[in-house]
């Protein structure tokens, strides 16, 4: 079956294996946004991920430890953002905007003698004769780890937050830290926790973008995923599951504009290749303007700092 | 133990101080970081803030400090009033991007007239279309109450292929032999911004940058829409009863910014850049950010760390070229220049004190 020249089958296919990156550096974020922290910090922490994912898997020829090593890198620039903004009380805003702007220097400096290197093959997963299957196999059961991974993040977010006694203290952090704090909840040490959470898992999402996405290191390589990332928070009205619905559409835009641009459809690529920003901006729009919905959903205390007096 | 004490009203010497402190950790750390890579620390902390001052090549790299120091200055001290306000306006690489395209077309729709309007005409076109980009966020904000951080950042991305277009398709030189890139403006006089002084490295873009910092100074100073963004920042609850609207805040200090940024794009290619390609911007509109908080959001205090910032430039070059340190350096270093200013913030805010632990 194939409509315009584009294969729906392989489309969902890829476009699974494209909203990866956002979709774990979404849903750590939304971790983070639950806790009450705002850290806009995400692209640094990805690209930070990125390259140490990417020099940890060349150097050692496996990606698992590339992967482990993403995700350290991206938590390593986020303990330097809540140490600033949990013990000395650094505003926000201006010290994510820090981690972004030093995460695009310090990756571009590591990963300088590493331009043009292949990483180690991540292969798939095996799932026998199940990937054979007609349509569905080629959907669901012919794709690397961590596509199930970011699914399975997903429903463990959802599921804590929702669920457990865990979930329910981060997000009393989140609505009041004050409450919290008068109820002898370590307001700062689980925003320390949750902030490395989120930092670990936007470092993952760019170290997916290193080894396999692209595969290949070079600068500037998250080109905006991490601030997409960002907005599909805003999208999913933080909401974990409707940030995998977020990160999918958002995937599948950019699957769809490349296949045009492959196909070669009469629009022009610049025209193509700045539909996934335009879209997000025109998304932020709807979400934010819905009679005050989605804001009336956002966590009570986020972007505020806690400063106990006692 | 150590805690922390709110202080009464933010310390006025701790503030002054915290960007020394914030550069002299930098180098600290900086150091640090190029010892790893592997080089003298002491040299490379040498080689970009001393020799391209006191050098030997100083009396040309001085000059080329106003070259790099004008944008800078130019789009920190518009962002900074947003900034007081409350108002994240992180897009202004694009704005910059809008500008320049903008002034460059409108001169290259005319050439080869020559006319003493036509640079004027393409200042005002470079600042209106730095005003578009940056109203489109405002716009969204204050009609849909739309995230203007999130907004004003992708539409930088936007931004960075219309400049691809622009590079190949719309403004490509048609003499260019099918390269990228537009016409060269150097040999375009009436739409050209070369240097005042010869060897001087003053252009009309520096002499912008110094006309806007005292223009700032006044506006924050003695006007009344100055103190409006100071009550709002400070107090947006009193502003409110005092009869500011947030959003005609929103729209005045985005459309400042926006203004400036793509007055300083148009500078920039028409003079040091020379002409459209596809990467003549330098990411002044992010180190922007960095010398508005250095600056302490105060336009005097901008005008000191443009210059300073323009030296971790022109020094990173000059590093870059003499040691083999990777030009990516300097960026990281920069923004490490950034940690360290937020990190001694707390100085100003709060007084350490040395406590016993309480027993619970």
């Amino acid at each position: 079956m194939m409509f315009g020249g584009i294969d729906p089958t392989l489309l969902i296919a890829s476009l699974m294996v494209a909203s990866v990156p956002i979709m774990l550096a979404a849903i750590g974020e939304l971790v983070v946004e639950k806790a009450g922290v705002l850290n806009l910090g995400v692209e640094g922490m990805m690209i930070m991920g990125a390259v140490v994912g990417f020099v940890a898997a060349v150097k050692t020829g496996s990606p698992v430890l590339g992967f482990l090593g993403g995700a350290a890198g991206g938590a390593c620039l986020a303990l330097v953002f809540a140490f600033l903004t949990q013990f000395l009380l650094a505003n926000q805003v201006a010290t994510g905007l820090a981690l972004t702007l030093f995460g695009l220097g310090l990756s571009s400096l590591i990963g300088q003698s590493f331009v043009g290197q292949r990483p180690p093959l991540t292969g798939d997963v095996p799932f026998g004769p199940l990937a054979d299957l007609p349509v569905l196999g080629r959907i669901l059961f012919q794709h690397d780890s961590l596509v199930y991974v970011s699914i399975l993040a997903v429903a463990a977010v959802w599921a804590v937050l929702k669920f457990t006694r865990l979930g329910l203290i981060l997000r009393a952090v989140g609505e009041s830290h004050e409450a919290a704090h008068a109820l002898g909840y370590k307001v700062r040490r689980i925003r320390v926790l949750a902030i490395l959470f989120g930092g670990a898992m936007a470092g993952l999402g760019g170290a997916y973008l290193s080894l396999i996405r692209v595969p290949q290191w070079t600068d500037g390589i998250t080109a905006g995923a991490g601030w997409i990332a960002l907005a599909i928070v805003v999208f999913a009205s933080w909401k974990p599951w409707r940030v995998l619905l977020g990160a999918y559409l958002f995937g599948g835009i950019t699957v769809l504009q490349l296949n045009l641009q492959a196909a070669g459809a009469k629009i022009p690529v610049e025209y193509l290749s700045m539909s996934p920003y335009l879209i997000t901006i025109l998304v932020l729009v709807i979400m934010s303007s819905g009679r005050g919905k989605a804001a009336l959903n956002a966590p009570a205390s986020l972007g505020q700092n806690f400063h106990a007096a006692r | 133990m150590l805690t922390l004490e709110k202080r009464p009203s933010p310390s006025v010497f701790w503030s002054r101080a915290t960007p020394l402190l914030a550069v002299a950790l930098t180098m600290v750390a900086g150091g640090l970081m190029f010892a790893i890579l592997g080089k003298n620390p002491l040299e490379a902390i040498r080689t970009i803030f001393w020799d391209p001052l006191f050098g030997e090549f100083a009396w040309y790299l001085r000059g080329q400090l106003l070259v790099k120091a004008g944008p800078l200055i130019l789009i920190a001290v518009g962002l900074s009033l947003g900034f007081r306000a409350g108002i994240w306006n992180i897009g202004a690489e694009g704005q910059y991007i809008m500008g320049a395209i903008f002034g460059a077309a409108v001169g290259l729709a005319v050439f080869p007239t020559e006319n003493r309007l036509i640079y004027p005409v393409m200042v005002l076109a470079g600042a209106l279309g730095g005003w578009i980009w940056a109203m489109i966020p405002a716009i969204l904000k204050t009609r849909f109450n739309t995230n203007e951080i999130l907004v004003s950042l992708m539409l930088v991305y936007v931004a960075q292929t219309v400049l691809a277009m622009a590079a190949t398709r719309f403004l490509r030189n048609p003499e260019g032999a099918g390269f990228p890139g537009s016409r060269n403006f150097s040999s375009f006089p009436a739409a050209a911004n070369p240097e005042l002084i010869a060897g001087s490295g003053l252009h009309w873009g520096g002499v912008a940058a110094l006309a806007t910092v005292v223009a700032a100074y006044v506006l924050l100073q003695r006007h009344i829409l100055g103190f409006h963004i100071k009550l709002s920042g400070q107090a947006p609850r009193a502003a409110r009863y005092a009869g500011v609207s947030p959003n005609r805040l929103v729209v005045l200090c985005m459309g400042i910014a926006g203004a400036l940024a793509g007055v300083a794009g148009l500078f920039e290619v028409t003079g040091p850049a020379g002409q459209i390609t596809i990467d003549f911007n330098v990411g002044y509109g992010f180190t922007a950010i960095i010398v508005a908080f250095l600056g302490r959001l105060n336009p005097l205090g901008i005008l000191l760390a443009g210059l300073l910032m323009a030296l971790t430039y022109i020094g990173g070059e000059m590093a870059s070229t003499n040691l083999g340190l990777p030009s990516a350096a300097i960026q990281a270093f920069q923004g490490m220049l950034l940690f360290f200013l937020l990190a001694c913030d707390v100085l100003t805010n709060f007084r350490i004190r040395f406590t016993k632990r309480e027993s619970a």
